[in-house]
């Protein structure tokens, strides 16, 4: 049985580069969506969910709290659910999902591109796909 | 920057790093699954139009909602354990016991999801 004894060491000591901050980032967000979502799903119930919608569909909006995900159910006024509130919400979301998951992928690139150069280039195009993303996103959330 | 591994896609997939390793490689599966899907849905979303249709056609599909959920689900529970170990670092020594309660918690809420979809899929 290898050793797993658990060793923290000191903010300090880690060095704050941005590796670091990221690494952070990473389990900070994943503890914002599940609270994004679980406020979404609360929100859904609030607003007649509960004798409206199935729990797929409460699923589906929970995951992008945007009005089109509530279209095919029995909801009778899409007006509250496409309100700026949960616009923001849905952007809030968007913003932070992209963000993990964009990095997510640079950390799994990373383990089979090695070269300085190819690294370079998956930043790159990592870029251009997040922001690519929030811009295509925002504009959906907005004018839907 | 990472180390440099010498070891080739090949050989790290018959790495036989029991329970833990099983949680890592799907927690990759489910995030590039979840980061194509999200990505496709998106460009899919904003294009509107036939293309639009087509793409949202697939996910409306029984085999890609059981896949996307398996993605979803998995890669949530796992972060919560990944997160909860690395914000509090004594609990990485009961990293193999907390593997098995993920799977207490995946394996019947996965199931109950599985069969939901099935029976609305498949007509029954």
């Amino acid at each position: 049985m290898a050793n797993t004894k658990s060793r923290s060491l000191p903010l300090s000591k880690r060095g704050l580069n941005f590796e670091m901050l990221m690494w952070i980032f990473t389990r900070l967000s994943a503890l914002a969506m599940y609270a994004l979502i679980l406020f979404a799903i609360i929100g859904a119930l609030v607003m007649g969910a509960r004798t409206q919608m199935n729990m797929a569909d409460v699923l589906r909006w929970g995951f992008m709290p945007n009005s089109t995900h509530v279209q095919s159910t029995d909801v009778p006024d899409l007006a509250p659910w496409a309100s700026p509130f949960w616009k923001v919400t849905g952007s809030l979301l968007l913003l932070v999902a992209v963000a993990h998951g964009v990095h997510g992928l640079v950390v799994i690139a990373d383990d089979y591109i090695v070269s300085k150069r190819g690294r370079n280039i998956v930043r790159v195009l990592s870029i251009i796909m997040m922001l690519s993303m929030i811009a295509m996103g925002l504009y959906i959330l907005w004018t839907s | 920057m990472g180390l440099k591994r010498n070891v080739s896609l090949a050989k790290g997939l018959r790495y036989k790093g029991q329970g833990p390793y099983l949680t890592f490689i799907l927690h990759r599966i489910g995030g590039l699954g979840m980061g194509i899907f999200v990505a496709v849905h998106i460009l899919a979303s904003f294009m509107g139009g036939d293309i639009g249709k087509f793409l949202n056609g697939i996910y409306e599909n029984w085999a890609f909602q059981i896949f996307i959920f398996f993605c979803a689900l998995f890669h949530a529970i796992n972060g919560l354990r990944i997160t909860l170990g690395d914000l509090f670092p004594k609990l990485i020594e009961h990293q193999r016991e907390a593997i098995w309660l993920e799977w207490a918690v995946f394996i019947p809420l996965f199931g109950i999801a599985v069969f939901v979809i099935l029976s609305a899929g498949l007509g029954g």
